[in-house]
This record gives C-alpha cells, structure tokens and sequence, in this order.
C-alpha cells in the first residue's frame, strides 16, 4: 500500500475497499489475470469462469436498486458489551474492520425500488469481520424490517456470514430468535421476505433469518449451510461429496427455489414482486 | 462411585482418605469416629468451598459430567404420566430430541428436550444429544400440538449443538433450526425452557426461544463451545478456558445479562452428586413458573416472548 492509498482508506467518507489499487485483478477461482475494469463492468463476476467475486453492500445495493435510494444510517447499539479480548481486544477488531470498510459494522440496509416496485434491500457484507452476525447486524436487521413494514413493501435480505460474532458471545446468538421475529411479523402483515443467499452464508445465520424467506435465491457457487466443513469432516470422519454446501447442491436437496446469475438478479427480483408485491404498496 | 472432575482432585484425595481409614480401622478396638466425622466435615466443607467459586471452564465440565440427570433422569423423577410422542412425520424419529406429554405435579405440559445418553450404548442411540433436522421438526410437530389444545411446553435444553453431518446438511438442518425458534416464537400457549446442561448455539436456541429461560447454577449456555471459540479466535483449542472466560457462559453471568431470567439451585457439588435434589429444585421452580404463566392471553404470551428478544442487550 503507498501512502496516498493509506490516507485515502483513512478519511471516513468515500468508498474504499471497491477502489482498485490496480489496473489488473486475480480471479480467486480460475487464477486467471481480467482487466480490472472489466471484472467491474461485469459485476464482479469473472468474464473468463463466471465466478462471483464478493461484493459490498454498496456495490450490491447498486446492483439491485434503482437509483435514488436511501441508504439508511445504521443503528447504534452497545459496543463490547462483553468487554471481550481473546489474542485481540474486540474493540481493537472493530476499529481494523471499520479502517478497512465504509460502514460501521456488517449490515446495511437501503429503501427504494427494484425496477418500481417498492422494496427495502438488507445487505450483509463479509468483507466486515466476515458479516458475522452481532448486535448492530440483528438490529440493522430488524430496522430493515421495520421500514418493509412501514412502507407495506417486500423486504429482500442479501446474506453473507461465516456465522455468529464470537466476541460478542450468547448476545450474538440471542440474535437469531430476535431477527426471527420480525419474520414472523412481516408474514402475519402480508408482506414478501425474499433472501439471497450469496457466498458464504453458515452457522447462525443460515440458521435463523437466512432459511426463512418466503422464496430463497442462491448466487452461483455460493458456500450455503449450518455446519463448517472442517467441523462435519471432524466429526463423521468422511470425505466430503463433490460440490457439498454449494448453491446447486442446495438446490438439488430443496432449501433454495433458484440459482440466479448476478445478472439475471435484479431481472428475477423484479419478476417475483410483481408475483408478491403487496396490493396497496406505499412510495 | 462417583467420577471426580480434574479440580475436585484435593477433595478426591479427602475422601480416599476417609475411605481408607474407615477400611482400616474396620475390626478395630480404636475409636476414631470423631476423627472420621472431623475428615467429612472438612470433604465437605472443601466441596462446598469450590463449588461456590467455579469457574467457566469448571462449570462447562460439570454441566457436561457424565452423571449429570439427563431428559430421562428428569421425566421419570420430576414428572409423571409420560407419553412418549415421536417422529417428525416427514422423515424419520430422532433419539436425540425427545418429546411427548406429561405431567408436573398433576398440570399438563408438553416436555421437549435433548438426549444425551448415560453410558456408550445409550449415547450412541440418542447420538450424544445432538438433533438432526427431524428432532428439530418433532420438536416443532409436538409444540404446535401443544399450542392447538392449550398445553403449555416445558423444554429441557441438553447440547453440544446440533448434528454437523453431511446427510443432516442435505436435509436442512438450518432450516428445521430456524423454524423450530420460529414455532417457540409463534407458541399461543405458555414456554418456559431451562438450560439444564449445555447450552450449545443454534441447536439449543432452537428449543429454548420461549419467554421464561431458566438454568442449572453450574449449566453454560453459548453461541460456540469453548473449544470451537479457542481455536478459532486463539487457533489452539487449549485456550478453552480463556475462551469460556471471555464468552461468559455461565448461569450466574447471563441473567446479569437478561439471557436468562431464573437460576435453579443445584445439590452442593453438582447435580450430579444428588440428582434427587436437582429434580425436586427444578420441578418446584418449573411448578412456580407455570403457575405464573397460567391463564395470560395467547396475544400477550406472544408478545412478552416477542419483546424479551427484541429487547435483549439494549439496556
């Protein structure tokens, strides 16, 4: 990193870790060598394998919504509330993350429209310590929610977690039940609750809100389920099918309705609101 | 005979002693009874000094004890009429989650809990407490019965976690966790649940998701094991004990958090010792809960449950 990079990723404001430091990018998957400009203007999805890169939650909303939505600020909540330290204080962890991110934790939530129809968009982002879910992601969570239900619009949840937040211990699994409710009153009120399942989405996660949608939609390849690989191989001491706990595999056992292209997304997003939308959708 | 924890070691030592002199002064004129009752005493002075002051990595040790009660300890001594209920209708009946009706002192519940079995042959039938994704949709079967004919549900939570396999995976096993917390969530009748060993993640959220959670004095409740946490966040799984440290999971740090909202007293050294006197303090803590639950409307159960979750570690 050069030091006109290091002050730029300092300022608070502007989108850091979308900017490329670089005219040229890997592919993680096929290792091949793609202009960075169209990796971009592929939507991170590479030209050459159609492996799909991980994105922000800028980048996804932008992806999703029409322009001119709202992103919403995020909710605070109590900070440490374990005062956890493990080799690392969780405070000194949070500060690293949001050096490194536009958002002060895990879960953004924009308001808008997909192709006019009224919709709010729950984005969480593994680039924040891996879109672990803790207080302010359940919460995020939840204020997504709440704007669904006060715009009587659909509420679509982009998922991403290695699972629940470790430093933040039994609160980050009280999180789970808590975004569960709002499920429930989202239904009880009539409204669609669409998930997308994007890489990778485990543990407590897949476990609460990420398995409840009304319709769930899978990015290619995605890494989707309960238990880690490393643990499962631990315990039944098996190798491992081919494709395990990625998206196609998912959809071959029943847990996901598609897999969709991230081109094709916001196309099939709009097609199922104009299935589920609400009768009296209010701007 | 019991099998003493690595820290009970000095009271360990203690009782041996006893044991021996007792042995030794078997057919002897000498009288030493007093010195017996004085080496008791301080056994279980000892026992009780150390049990006051466990720590988190002690406790998860107690709460997973071999000779700990387990579900079936607890419907045969602090139940009656149980009615064994099984299979999720769907796919299969999972050993590891039980369920059926029953009654505490004469009042109707639905009992749910975990299974983890007393010795090789019974752990490897109930698969050492851990549910597969048709415990967790018996679980939800048996409560949404419950909720049609008014019964209240009592769960007794007993995990590790759920099961991390590759066929529990390709049959859903975050789904059937998710909506088994949804069907506590959705419950018009009274749910009181009690961790009453181990607390472990989803699996035990699954079952305890309800508006009154109770826990055993020395039972740990928690979002990974100490084990998992340790060699994730310390990358050895020796630092367990640190890693229990940290997450607070013990009964006595999770109601200062509002996690918990009742703590059941346990016999001195561990349910364990005197399992009796474990089920008696849960049965009447249980007969307490109910009674106060007793008669409220199906909206404001669902709402208190709704609120205490929502509301959780906002104050």
């Amino acid at each position: 990193m050069n030091w006109l990079t290091r002050v730029r990723n300092s300022l608070p404001f502007g989108n850091k870790r979308e900017t490329p430091d670089n005219l040229w990018v890997k592919c993680k998957s096929c290792q091949e060598m793609v202009f960075a400009k169209e990796f971009e203007d592929n939507q991170q999805v590479c030209p050459r394998c159609d492996h799909h890169e991980r994105i922000g939650a800028d980048e996804r909303l932008r992806q999703l919504l029409d322009m001119g939505y709202e992103v919403l600020a995020q909710p605070k909540v109590e900070e440490d509330p374990l005062k956890f330290k493990d080799t690392k204080k969780y405070t000194d962890r949070l500060k690293e993350a949001r050096a490194k991110n536009p958002y002060a934790d895990a879960f953004t939530v924009g308001s808008g429209e997909i192709e006019g129809h009224p919709a709010v968009v729950g984005v969480q982002d593994f680039g924040f310590m891996g879109g672990s879910m803790g207080m302010a992601v359940g919460t995020a969570f939840c204020q997504g929610a709440e704007r669904a239900l006060k715009r009587h619009c659909a509420y679509i949840v982009v998922t991403a977690a290695g699972g629940a937040r470790m430093q933040e211990g039994i609160l980050s699994l009280m999180q789970m039940p808590k975004a569960t409710v709002m499920t429930r009153r989202l239904r009880e009120a009539g409204l669609p609750y669409i998930v997308l399942l994007t890489d990778p989405t485990t543990g407590g996660v897949t476990a609460s809100y990420a398995m409840l949608g009304d319709i769930h939609i899978a990015e290619p390849g995605a890494l989707i389920g309960f238990a880690g690989q490393r643990v499962i191989q631990d315990t039944i001491r098996e190798k491992l099918p081919e494709g395990f706990q990625r998206a196609e595999y998912l959809h071959k056992h029943g847990m996901v309705d598609m897999v969709v292209h991230r081109h094709a997304l916001r196309e099939t997003l709009a097609g199922l609101l104009g299935y589920l939308a609400p009768a009296k959708a209010a701007a | 005979m019991i099998s003493y924890l690595e820290f009970e070691k000095p009271v360990a030592q203690l009782d041996a002693r006893i044991a021996e002199l007792r042995e030794a002064t078997a057919n002897d004129e000498v009288d030493i009874s007093a010195e017996l009752k004085r080496l008791e005493q301080k056994s279980a002075d000892l026992l009780s000094s150390t049990y006051a002051s466990l720590t988190p990595w002690q406790k998860t040790q107690v709460a997973r004890h071999p000779s700990r009660p387990h579900f079936r300890d607890f419907v045969e001594h602090a139940f009656e009429d149980f009615m064994p209920l099984g299979g999720d209708r769907n796919y299969g009946d999972d050993q590891a989650i039980l369920g059926g009706f029953a009654r505490l002192n004469g009042r109707k519940v639905m009992l749910i809990g975990h299974e983890k079995g007393n010795d090789t042959e019974s752990r490897i039938r109930h698969n050492f407490g851990m549910g597969k994704p048709e415990g967790y949709r018996k679980a939800i079967r048996l409560m949404e019965l419950a909720g049609r004919f008014g019964i209240p549900v009592v769960t007794l939570v007993d995990t590790s976690g759920a099961f991390p396999g590759i066929e529990a995976e390709e049959r859903g096993q975050a789904e059937a966790i998710a909506r088994a917390t949804e069907a506590c969530l959705a419950l018009p009748v009274p749910m009181v649940a009690t961790i009453v060993g181990e607390g472990g993640s989803g699996g035990a959220v699954a079952l305890a998701s309800a508006e009154r959670v109770l826990m055993f004095e020395h039972a740990i409740y928690s979002v990974i094991s100490p084990e998992g946490c340790a060699s994730i966040l310390w990358r050895t799984a020796e630092k367990a004990s640190d890693a229990a440290e940290a997450m607070k999971v013990t009964a006595q740090h999770l109601k200062k958090l509002g996690v918990i909202d009742r703590i059941v007293k346990e016999p001195v050294g561990g349910a364990h010792r005197d399992p009796a006197a474990a089920m008696q303090s849960l049965a009447e803590a249980l007969e307490e809960e109910l009674a106060a639950l007793e008669g409220k409307d199906p909206a404001e159960l669902r709402r208190t449950r709704e609120e205490r979750f929502l509301t959780i570690g906002t104050v």
